[in-house]
């Protein structure tokens, strides 16, 4: 169990310092949602770029704590090359994980399976989900407006 | 005062392992406050000014009665003393009735940093409606109110003061003292937010010749959902209500109504009934412990917490000089969220984040602050074990790389 503490720990850690798909981008391509978690300071814009029902890119900016800020890293890492309809169940099953209900198990969540800790910490579930929340809506402007 | 004695008269001490060091958000509540609103909801829960049997008429006068010791407590008369919602609601009820109903775009507000959102938002709301300018007291070098640099904003076109008593990130006290007959001498009025003055400082509303002051009843052992507004007789006579409804006018006619006098004016709707009882046990409670021993007690162990932080390597002190128990510190380079559920693990309780205060987590240029507030049911003990969490945080923060 320590080892498995220490493994997921490793990838937070991992995306926190090192972060993939960081920065914005200017450009019509992308649909982009900005939340912020006035309480703590957690300020999270992720944007998604979508062609022929393909997350092309997923981008994320913002400042925050550990666990805010590296799934969002996380979040963009797992989501390039899935289509919209796996892309929001894969949504639906990390915020599933992180909030307690029940999990679709055949689906991968990848590195995003280190965050299944956080449900222990109550009080950190609005860290671990306002990136996926913020993508969410991008993915919902790509239906309401493109399909 | 013995402190490891007072636990004991707080439930949620003796329940479970828990260093409470979050007073400055809320205080815990004592068994005597939980019994006195139990009794009344057990013994006479019903209205007041309504019903004219025996059990209504017992919770009117108890009513009536916790309305005199809280005033008593601050030294206002009983109709300067006006139960609210909270703290909050008494500013908002400050700013929109008087500040809507005489400033104007000629006139000046004189506000600080190191408000509370509840002390800012309304006025800059008053600002922005009546075209009156928002002045900010320059903060000196560590961040406090100065008399001096309030001499520099003061001005002809001032004509409202909107100061904290006690600022709620870093502890200092503001020298009202000064200030409010500087202010007074251009014939403005002086708006003070004591939501962190009262659990542990003496008010004298008439000593401090303020114009209104504001506090909550959760910070000072008190209920949640009540507060203070005082305001001088008569400026309150002369305030405009802000809600309107039951139980607040004498008489009602088809299109136009008559007040009754302050405070029932400003106290549409069956009121917070219990709370307002459970809010004058506290205040007993509260002079039965004495303020100045609270406020001794706490100041020499926040200087103890102080005295260990500053020598760690890896934590920064905010505020080391504050006057009060509360420290505002962050362990360096790690997000006080994620620090605080560190020392949510080892049952510590801390707050971490802007503390509804962005003005001067901006001024201090952090994206956050760890805040740690001591009072009276905490003890050297306490103290120990909280610098022993702070080097294990950093200790592991550091060790997983951040």
């Amino acid at each position: 169990m320590q080892q498995l503490e220490n493994l997921y720990r490793q990838i937070i850690m991992d995306h926190y310092k090192n972060p993939r798909h960081k920065g914005l981008i200017d450009s019509d391509r992308y649909r982009t949602h900005h939340i912020k978690n006035p309480s703590c300071g957690d300020d999270i814009t992720v944007q998604s770029a979508v062609k022929d029902g393909i997350v092309k890119d997923v981008r994320h900016d913002g400042s925050g704590c550990s666990i805010c800020c590296s799934s969002a890293s996380v979040l963009a890492t797992l989501m390039i090359g899935q289509n919209i309809d796996s892309a929001q169940k894969l949504t639906d099953n990390y915020l599933n994980m992180i909030m307690n209900r029940p999990v679709d198990e055949n689906l991968d969540l990848e590195d995003a399976l280190a965050y299944q800790g956080v449900k222990q910490f109550p009080a950190r579930i609005k860290c671990a989900t306002i990136a996926w929340k913020a993508f969410e809506q991008t993915l919902k402007e790509w239906s309401d407006n493109d399909e | 005062m013995d402190a490891h004695k007072l636990k004991q008269c707080f439930p949620i001490l003796t329940s479970q392992p828990l260093i409470y060091l979050d007073t400055a958000a809320s205080s815990l509540t004592p068994k005597r406050v939980i019994a006195t609103m139990n009794e009344y909801y057990t013994e006479y829960p019903v209205n007041v000014h309504r019903g004219v049997y025996q059990i209504s008429y017992k919770a009117t006068e108890r009513y009536t009665a916790a309305r005199q010791t809280i005033a008593d407590f601050i030294n206002a008369d009983y109709e300067e003393t006006v139960f609210t919602r909270g703290a909050s609601s008494a500013l908002n009820l400050i700013a929109t009735s008087y500040g809507l109903n005489n400033l104007t775009a000629n006139d000046e507000i004189i506000v600080s940093e190191l408000e509370h959102h509840s002390h800012i938002l309304p006025w800059q709301q008053v600002a922005k409606k009546t075209g009156a300018k928002l002045i900010y007291v320059p903060l000196n070098s560590e961040g406090r109110i100065t008399t001096e640099n309030f001499k520099k904003v003061l001005s002809d076109q001032t004509k409202v003061v909107a100061l904290t008593y006690i600022s709620n990130v870093m502890g200092y006290q503001t020298p009202l003292e000064e200030i409010i007959p500087l202010a007074h001498q251009k014939n403005a009025i002086v708006s003070v937010d004591a939501a962190q003055a009262a659990p542990h400082k003496t008010i004298d509303v008439k000593k401090l010749n303020c114009d209104f002051l504001a506090f909550s009843g959760h910070k000072m052992l008190g209920p949640t959902g009540i507060g203070i507004l005082y305001g001088k007789r008569e400026l309150l006579d002369k305030l405009e209500p802000v809600e309107f409804g039951g139980d607040m006018n004498d008489q009602v006619n088809l299109y136009d109504a008559v007040w009754k006098e302050t405070p029932y004016k400003f106290e549409t709707g069956t009121p917070p009934i219990a709370e307002a009882i459970g809010l004058a046990e506290a205040v007993r409670f509260l002079q039965e412990l004495d303020p100045e021993a609270i406020l001794n007690h706490e100041i020499a162990l926040k200087q103890k917490a102080v005295e260990a932080l500053i020598k760690l390597e890896g934590v920064t002190v905010y505020n080391p000089t504050s006057e009060t128990g509360i420290i505002a510190f962050n362990l360096d380079g790690v997000h006080p969220h994620d620090a605080v559920s560190f020392f949510d693990q080892e049952n510590i309780a801390l707050r971490a984040g802007h503390h509804c205060a962005q003005l001067i987590i901006q001024w201090l240029k952090v994206p956050a602050t760890l805040r740690a507030s001591f009072y009276a049911y905490n003890t050297h003990e306490d103290v120990d074990t909280f610098i022993e969490v702070v080097k294990k945080a950093r200790d592991f923060f550091t060790s997983v790389g951040f």
